[in-house]
């Protein structure tokens, strides 16, 4: 797999900044996400000929967030079928136009050109497998959480989960879904008969289900925070530079998503 | 159909040529290439009425740099020296580079004492906020502010499908006076409608067409009968509507809340008030 940096978007880093997954079985091949931009997808696309030669069957996509799918057009003349979650193809395309607008300071104009939003055609609805010869892949569409259409994979051979962004390891988690959501699917993700997970953020392959701990804390402190603002009437902008304070020199990046992840969290409770 | 409401007017305005208007100051820079749009909106708005600075009089408070351009707080506040017996009629609030400028027009209940209005807003551009005080001899007073957001009207709604909360729920909050800033005579409470409010500028996220504008256009608080404020409201207001206000209790015993959405959707809600603490 691919380590990307754990760093906002910049021409620099190209959009490096997620990590990526390879799957090789018997006859074929699995790419899960492809990164935050074309020539990131082309590096990910030549890393995987040099390791084999067997056809790329499926590029999965964990969900619709620029670096993670910005890569995708590097794929699309290898003949793989692209793989997400039922609502990925809808979010894709609410999202793409902002998203390649959005993104053109960080990325470079002339990178910012070659991206191609490729919606999946083959939709998980709830969990399907994927067969790569002798290696099966078992892929689990989840409820609002990080995003609107999480995907994650779990390789049943070696218990490898590919967790996407419903795990982060020392990058800050970011929540552009639901954060109830998000804690009410905890224990059954951590229950998947995993040994190891790869987060969709964070240099480290860690073990499962020991990855989610510190998540699992950052969020139910998000939470705790939150619901504590409301009950004293804290409005929405005093609220979301307090939301969080105790984990700020546990996270990376936690002054550019949590501000963001306050005020998700602090609109979606405050109706409870 | 893309009706988004009272924006429209003003948004056309926006191709005329900015006039010499009757604005008697000119308090902000703008440091833009492009052409001010506040002039011309101004006229558009207020017609050729004198519009004078507000600076003293009325603060809008927002962040300089929005965390979340679908949700920007903003809060108007506004004060007269004891010695002005005029009263406040209404206070209009502009996004001015929004698709729909027109962000809410609120009319002030007579004797509600409300003087400070808190909701949530879309902005699509870096632009500036301009807040507009109408008062009883018919005088207008504006102030601005610079906020740093973008793409606010197209963001996608935050709901993927079904809420579990049913649109045009009224829910009213009422909150403890906190006793470092308490003002006797004074209570804050806050209205809030869930409801998409959808731009018009959103796509679908399964039929991939844009969603069709489907807003609040009205709300309307009283006390028993008393109006304490009735807003008229567009596109540029963040789903789920909500509005935290300052007003003065009359000892009525329950808010009454009406709102109308631009479908013709109509709902309300009685909520009782708690009796004042001691």
């Amino acid at each position: 797999m691919h380590f990307g940096e754990i760093a906002m978007t910049t021409p620099a880093n190209a959009g490096d900044i997620a990590n990526l997954g390879v799957v090789v079985g018997r006859d074929a091949v699995a790419v899960i996400d492809t990164g935050g931009s074309v020539a990131v997808g082309e590096a990910l696309l030549r890393a995987v000929r040099r390791i084999t030669a067997k056809p790329i069957r499926y590029v999965i996509n964990t969900h619709e967030h620029p670096d993670h799918v910005f890569g995708n057009a590097a794929f699309i003349d290898t003949g793989a079928i692209f793989v997400g979650h039922r609502d990925l193809p809808g979010a894709l395309a609410a999202r793409g136009d902002h998203y390649l607008r959005s993104y053109r300071d960080a990325l470079g104009a002339t990178a910012i050109t070659r991206v191609r939003i490729v919606p999946p055609t083959l939709l998980v609805d709830n969990e399907t497998r994927l067969d790569l010869g002798d290696r099966p892949l078992r892929l689990i569409a989840w409820t609002q959480a990080h995003s609107s259409c999480d995907l994650t994979v779990l390789d049943e051979r070696t218990g490898t989960l590919f967790a996407g962004d419903l795990l982060f390891v020392r990058h800050v988690p970011v929540i552009d879904g639901s954060l109830k959501g998000w804690l009410s699917l905890l224990p059954r993700l951590a229950a998947l008969p995993a040994s190891r997970a790869v987060p969709g953020h964070g240099l480290r392959v860690a073990p499962w289900p020991g990855a989610l701990a510190d998540e699992t804390r950052y969020l139910r402190a998000i939470e705790a925070d939150t619901r504590s603002a409301l009950a004293a009437a804290v409005p929405l902008e005093a609220a979301v530079a307090r939301i969080g304070g105790a984990e700020r020199t546990l996270w990376d990046l936690f002054d550019e998503y949590t501000p963001r992840n306050a005020t998700t969290a602090y609109s979606e409770l405050e109706w409870d | 159909m893309n009706d988004s409401g009272i924006g429209r007017r003003a948004t056309i305005a926006l191709l005329a040529s900015a006039a010499s208007g009757p604005l008697a100051w000119a308090s902000y820079a703008w440091a833009d290439e492009t052409p001010d749009p506040w002039p011309s909106l101004a006229e558009q708005i207020f017609g050729d009425r004198t519009i004078g600075d507000g600076a003293a009089v009325l603060t809008i408070d927002a962040p300089y740099r929005a965390e979340d351009a679908a949700v920007v707080p903003v809060t108007l506040r506004w004060t007269l020296p004891d010695e002005d017996r005029r009263k406040v009629r209404a206070v209009t609030l502009v996004i001015d580079a929004n698709p729909s400028p027109l962000a809410a027009r609120f009319a002030i209940g007579e004797g509600s004492g409300v003087d400070r209005i808190a909701t949530r807003v879309r902005v699509d551009d870096y632009t500036n906020f301009h807040a507009v005080v109408e008062l009883s001899d018919g005088a207008l007073l504006a102030s601005a502010r610079y906020v740093k957001a973008a793409g606010g009207c197209s963001a996608p709604a935050l709901k993927v499908s079904g809420d579990t909360i049913a649109p045009g729920t009224i829910r009213m909050r009422e909150f403890a006076a906190d006793a470092a800033t308490a003002r006797p005579g004074w209570r804050e409470a806050q209205v809030m409608i869930r409801h998409p409010n959808y731009s018009g500028m959103q796509m679908d996220q399964v039929t991939r067409l844009y969603v069709p504008a489907h807003f609040i256009k009205s709300l309307r608080v009283q006390q028993d009968d008393a109006l304490v404020f009735a807003v008229e409201a567009g596109i540029s207001i963040a789903e789920n509507p909500l509005f935290r206000f300052m007003y003065r209790p009359n000892g009525a015993k329950e808010f009454r809340v009406e709102a109308e959405d631009s479908d013709g959707g109509s709902f309300r809600a009685a909520v009782p008030i708690s009796p004042s603490a001691g």
